[in-house]
């Protein structure tokens, strides 16, 4: 594929991602704190939210197949999944979080177990789509081209 | 021309959330702000110099390790909470000047104003963007004011901008009583650099009920 298309096809990926609302404008700020001195800034914060989710959900699984489930250990699990979603834009866990924060309030196991299947479920949508899309940009790089805020296509 | 050197301003960024942290750090950068991050309100205490002493109730100032300008800080945090840390930013005589923001992912009116009346200068909603940095600067430049007005000035008629010599008429009545109720052992002969203690000290402590009342 030549790199015209290719920048194409990352701009019309890109925005689906918001047209889905699997990202919200939110994402759109972190390319502006990357510059030269912190070139990788997007993907370090990425593989940042990752890692946490990765941890987090794990520890959530644990949490809710306790005998006894102690919503005072879930709930702030479940904070910490909402605020780093929200604060790279990802917008469905950060709403799917919001959901099962309401049912710990009400200490409902059953429905908490379901809100932690769809939190998996969107955390896995986003992240899958998040590296097409670095992959996508690596491909366009590793053929010359480049990426600015202007290809993501707003 | 201005009064305010170029020297960077120096911010200390509390969360417990790594990626929180580094997304603060960049978007102080990013605004020219020197950054120090740290992850619990204990360890900004640290920072600044204060230590607890034997006594559980009191908090001893060390020589301040560092000079900061402004301390923004999440407030849901384990242990101590951003507003725990900011009640005792406020009721330390060494550090209540330092201005305080809080940050929240919670938009809870009744936090909010909790933290204003506790002396907190801003709260912003998580996720913090550039555009709401950007209005940190004022609170700053005020410290910078404020340590302006200690050190010999080189030029002896340095202008107030417009806008400060508005406030200075406007509380000049004030000043006389202000004067006398310094506390602050940093008190100047020069009544010029009094007048811009007074007014950093006024606005930045918009709350205090020793200067509103001593009038």
């Amino acid at each position: 594929m030549e790199l015209g298309q290719m920048q194409k096809s990352l701009q019309d990926y890109t925005k689906s991602l918001f047209v889905e609302g699997i990202l919200d404008s939110q994402f759109l700020q972190l390319p502006q704190l990357q510059d030269e001195s912190n070139s990788d800034f997007v993907s370090q914060v990425v593989s940042l939210f990752f890692q946490d989710s990765d941890r987090i959900l794990n520890d959530l699984s644990l949490s809710l197949d306790q005998k006894v489930v102690d919503f005072e250990k879930v709930d702030p699990y479940v904070h910490q999944l909402k605020g780093s979603s929200s604060s790279i834009g990802a917008q469905r866990v950060k709403n799917a979080c919001v959901v099962f924060r309401s049912f710990c309030e009400q200490k409902n196991v059953e429905a908490c177990h379901r809100c932690l299947q769809q939190v998996k479920q969107e955390y896995y949508l986003v992240k899958n789509r998040l590296e097409t899309l670095f992959k996508l940009e690596q491909q366009i790089v590793a053929s010359g081209g480049m990426i600015s805020a202007m290809d993501l296509g707003f | 021309m201005g009064m305010v050197r170029e020297s960077q301003f120096h911010v200390l960024a509390v969360d417990d959330s790594h990626l929180d942290r580094k997304m603060i750090e960049r978007l102080l950068q990013k605004s020219s702000c020197q950054v120090t991050t740290v992850d619990t309100g204990s360890k900004a205490l640290e920072f600044l110099g204060l230590r607890e002493s034997n006594d559980p109730n009191a908090l001893e100032t060390h020589q301040q390790e560092v000079e900061i300008n402004l301390i923004i800080t999440d407030y849901c945090m384990p242990g101590m909470t951003g507003y725990d840390l900011l009640k005792k930013v406020k009721e330390s005589a060494a550090f209540r000047s330092i201005p305080v923001v809080i940050m929240s992912s919670e938009n809870v009116p009744a936090r909010i104003s909790r933290c204003l009346e506790e002396g907190a200068e801003e709260f912003f909603l998580k996720p913090v963007k550039l555009a709401d940095v950007t209005k940190l600067k004022p609170h700053m430049m005020k410290t910078k004011l404020k340590k302006e007005g200690e050190k010999p000035s080189e030029e002896e008629n340095a202008t107030l901008k417009p806008e400060e010599s508005l406030v200075v008429e406007m509380i000049l009545p004030l000043n006389q009583e202000l004067e006398l109720e310094q506390k602050e052992p940093m008190l100047s002969s020069n009544k010029r650099k009094a007048m811009e203690e007074v007014i950093s000290a006024d606005r930045s402590r918009p709350k205090y009920n020793d200067i509103t009342t001593s009038a």
